[in-house]
């Protein structure tokens, strides 16, 4: 294991509310370890502007384990940076070069407003998930949990889609701001299941025009992929949009039985 | 006169545990056959206020608004999902015995017991046990993608201190699943209309008129401005407090604040010294580190723990020969090797990087080695059952868990103690409930791996939305304070003087600082092995650096705006307040069990040792004005199914 010490160069977004003008901060990190984390690393600067007298930045984080998607940032011009299937919080210094000049800014997208310097308000994704990214299965009254084998190659394929974090990455690192890779793992994970069958036509086609209501348009760019920390396939767009099709062209009572 | 006795005075508050009569498997069901109902047309009527959104509170919010309550949902994250439950990552224990290998509800029950080191109540534990069973049903028919067998069944793995397999798991991440599935069913009610979710918000304090739990007052986080909300019932499910420690693995901000605003309003705090360190967790590897990442206990089912024999190894771990390894798990506790229980085996990974045998740059890890595991599955299979946390690992440590051993190493994990709650989980205030880590109840002394998942959900979904009830019935058509109440602007008026006080300290040094500061007092001397002594230099030091906390905090920004460095400042002023209970607590509590191992009340050899016949209850203690001088309550803890027995893992 290194103990390099790097010395870094931050340029960060700052901006105190979603009216005001923001503009870009330059920082210096002195001597960070390749074992510190990026988010330590703003910490550290954080702790520094405190002790300054100065505002700390302000951003989005919680688990730092990579699971509850709460931290954003585009680092570089890359949703949670450079390292690939990685949220900014498992990010370690170890990927940069010493005396990299590293510029942090928000997610940008309109259907995520700006809050304060680095954080966005991601509720739009929520919205989508209240509309219909569920299975109706009120408590009480489940039936045993072995009734319905499930292969595992059905099970693992849902699993696939439902590890999304919902952190907005595929959002922003979009061209259009769309939320198709976010919306179709929710749909994935749920139509592929025998659970999900009953709502199956219903669920996609709430789900994809309350998406609509706040998201671009879906141009088959395939960012979202790439920055997706989860590496969530863009095949579910593909099984989302035919689901939506069958529900839109189709008679729905007669999808129901099939 | 020792310390103690100087300090706490005795039974304050009668406590009451309700706890039905009858055979222990009849309890619950002669509980709900007999309470009371309200009608499911009256249901609106009533107001019931949920404060966090982790698998506790959302199954909860989501269960009671299905009921018909009107439900009002507070988490300070930015969405319901994103609570901490979501990090779990091994497994939820069921009682289905699926794999026929001899489980059962009274097994369960039985390990969860024995696991909790005998401080645990023993109905609420056999409760937890049945519901085992439908929590996975219920989770199921969610759609909550469980690992299943080429058939097409549900797969099943084994978890520390059960000789059964009966964890369900979704890869690494079943809390995420888990929590994923309980906020959709959220969700679903909140796109109904049944639940109004406040988002980035957090509760400041609680509202107690003539008895009664009232309401919250709450601070939105994005404008600064106070809050008041009124309710019939106020359920507080709002985790643990593990992050006393500073380093810990809990998320960044999981804290006290909730729990410890109801303990000042006279809420008793139950056992706050039981704190689970958990061994597997990735070892520290600088000074800025911000948290501990844990590596899944469910990797003890196929790695091996060791250390060399010699302290002064210098040779990388695949280059040390058999016989200079001690895999000390599997030498001291034969019949559970490995997968010995969390307090255990952390206090045996202490004791060796203690005697210089630790591993790792600053030798203050223990190997957790697959090299066994790949050669007899195979790499594939590995990777099938522990690709994610492989992945993890080699994020963080930048080093390959197939090529060389992980490095792991003890972390503050999960607290067993909390709000003291009765078999209804209402706290001793009225109307006030705690489900979740937030209350004490159901893990005594230490937690079994696969169990924290389970006690959320059984609280959210089949305990609160039946208990509930019971409380509200009587309560219907009369009236309760609105938030205009002198009681709410009271609370609403402290809490701007509060942090305002923060904002206007002045001084030099940051909450973080505190903080960090705190943490560290609180782990060296009420971590992983206490001593009289050192407790009773921690309750010196921490007054100490409390009035320095008052008088030397700098809090930049200001109150009308998104301002994180001031919600740290609350935070770590409750922190403050609550390690010094924790120490208190320690200091009183002369014996070992579970996670609170006392140096001088050990074995011959190093196990803990119970006073059973002056320990053997609950201290829950009432907020007496001074965090240095609280009132000392006891429920005697009495054990029938079970029987006091020294916990044996060998």
């Amino acid at each position: 294991m290194s103990h390099n010490l790097k010395n870094i160069t931050l340029k960060i977004w700052r901006q105190d509310g979603p009216q005001a003008k923001g503009n870009f901060e330059t920082h210096v990190i002195d001597e960070i370890t390749d074992e510190a984390s990026f988010l330590e690393m703003l910490d550290i600067l954080n702790d520094n502007l405190v002790h300054a007298g100065k505002e700390a930045v302000v951003f989005d984080h919680d688990c730092r384990e990579g699971i509850c998607g709460t931290c954003s940032l585009m680092i570089d011009g890359q949703a949670h940076g450079p390292q690939r299937g990685t949220a900014t919080c498992q990010l370690h210094m170890r990927q940069f070069q010493d005396n990299a000049v590293i510029t942090i800014e928000p997610w940008r997208a309109s259907a995520f407003p700006l809050i304060k310097d680095l954080m966005v308000d991601r509720s739009a994704f929520d919205r989508i998930i209240e509309s219909g990214g569920y299975i109706t299965a009120e408590t009480g009254g489940a039936p045993d949990a072995n009734l319905i084998p499930i292969a595992k190659t059905v099970a693992d394929a849902a699993m696939d889609s439902a590890e999304c974090i919902g952190c907005g990455a595929c959002v922003a690192a979009c061209p259009n701001g769309a939320a198709n890779l976010f919306t179709a793992a929710k749909v994935a994970h749920l139509n592929r299941l025998p659970q999900g069958q009953a709502e199956r036509f219903s669920r996609v086609e709430t789900m994809v025009e309350t998406m609509d209501d706040y998201f671009g348009s879906c141009t088959n760019h395939g960012e979202c992929e790439a920055a997706c920390p989860k590496e969530i396939s863009i095949d579910v767009i593909a099984l989302m949009h035919k689901d939506y099709r069958k529900a839109k062209f189709s008679n729905r009572k007669d999808l129901a039985r099939k | 006169m020792s310390l103690t006795d100087q300090l706490l005075t005795q039974n304050t508050v009668q406590l009451d545990s309700k706890i039905p009569a009858g055979p222990m498997a009849e309890k619950w069901t002669s509980y709900k056959e007999n309470m009371k109902l309200v009608n499911p047309n009256n249901k609106r009527k009533f107001k019931v206020i949920v404060v966090g959104t982790g698998l506790a509170g959302a199954s909860a919010a989501a269960t009671m608004a299905e009921l018909g309550y009107q439900v009002d949902a507070f988490t300070f994250h930015d969405s319901a999902r994103r609570a901490h439950s979501i990090a779990a990552q091994g497994g939820i224990n069921g009682a289905k015995n699926y794999k026929g290998d001899g489980d059962s509800i009274h097994r369960l029950f039985y390990d969860t017991v024995k696991g909790g080191d005998f401080r645990a109540r023993e109905a609420n534990v056999h409760r937890l046990a049945e519901n085992s069973v439908d929590i996975i049903d219920q989770m199921v028919a969610q759609g909550v993608p469980f690992a299943r067998e080429y058939g097409g069944l549900l797969d099943n793995r084994s978890f520390g201190g059960a000789q059964v397999s009966r964890t369900f798991y979704a890869r690494g991440q079943t809390g995420q699943q888990l929590l994923l599935g309980a906020y959709q069913q959220f969700s679903r009610q909140v796109g109904l209309g049944g639940i109004r979710l406040f988002n980035r918000t957090e509760l400041i304090d609680i509202v107690v008129i003539d008895g009664h739990a009232s309401g919250i007052v709450v601070r939105d986080l994005v404008t600064g401005e106070l809050q008041s909300h009124a309710a019939h019932a106020v359920v507080l499910a709002t985790g643990g407090y593990g992050n006393a420690f500073f380093l810990s693995t809990n998320a960044m901000a999981c804290n006290v604040t909730a729990a410890w605003r109801a303990h000042r309003k006279g809420a008793l705090f139950a056992n706050p010294c039981y704190t689970q360190i958990h061994p597997t967790c990735i070892p520290q590897s600088d000074d800025s580190q911000s948290k501990l990442t844990l590596m899944s206990e469910s990797l003890r089912n196929d790695g091996r723990v060791w250390v060399p024999t010699n302290p002064n190894e210098t040779r990388p771990a695949h280059e040390v020969p058999e016989n200079e390894r001690d895999y000390y798990l599997e030498r001291l506790y034969p019949s559970f090797g490995n997968l010995a229980p969390r307090d255990i085996s952390s206090r045996a990974a202490k004791r060796l990087v203690d005697k210089g045998q630790g591993v790792g740059p600053k030798k203050n890890g223990v190997y957790l080695d697959f090299a066994d595991a790949i050669n007899r599955l195979g790499r594939d299979v590995v990777e099938e059952r522990y690709g994610n946390l492989f992945e993890m690992y080699e994020r963080i440590a930048g080093e390959n868990p197939y090529e060389q051993p992980m490095r792991i190493y003890p972390a503050s994990h999960y607290t067993m103690g909390g709000l003291w709650v009765d078999y209804e989980l209402m706290t001793n205030i009225p109307g006030l409930y705690a489900a979740g880590e937030a209350n004490f109840s159901d893990h005594g002394a230490n937690r079994l791996g696969a169990s924290a998942l389970m006690q959320g959900l059984s609280d959210g979904y089949f305990v609160l939305p039946y208990t509930i009830g019971n409380y509200l019935a009587p309560m219907l058509n009369k009236s309760i304070p609105g938030t205009d109440h002198p009681e709410f602007k009271a609370a609403e008026e402290a809490a701007r003087l509060r942090f305002n006080g923060y904002l206007s300290t002045g001084g030099t040094k940051s909450p973080d600082h505190f903080h960090r500061e705190l943490g560290k007092i609180i782990w060296d001397y009420c971590g992983m092995e206490r001593t009289k002594e050192g407790l009773t230099k921690a309750l010196s030091d921490l007054p100490a650096l409390y009035e320095e906390f008052k008088t030397d905090l700098c809090v930049t920004g200001n109150g009308e705006s998104m301002n994180q460095t001031l919600e740290k400042a609350g935070r770590v002023d409750d922190f403050f307040q609550l390690g010094m209970l924790m120490c208190r607590d320690a200091l009183d509590r002369e014996e070992s069990c579970g996670g609170h191992f006392r140096s001088e009340y050990q074995t011959e050899e190093g196990e803990a040792l119970r006073d059973d016949e002056n320990y053997c209850h609950v201290s829950a203690y009432q907020w007496g004005g001074d965090p240095m001088k609280p009132n000392l309550n006891v429920e005697k803890l009495e054990f029938e199914e079970v029987h006091l027995a020294t916990r044996s893992y060998k």
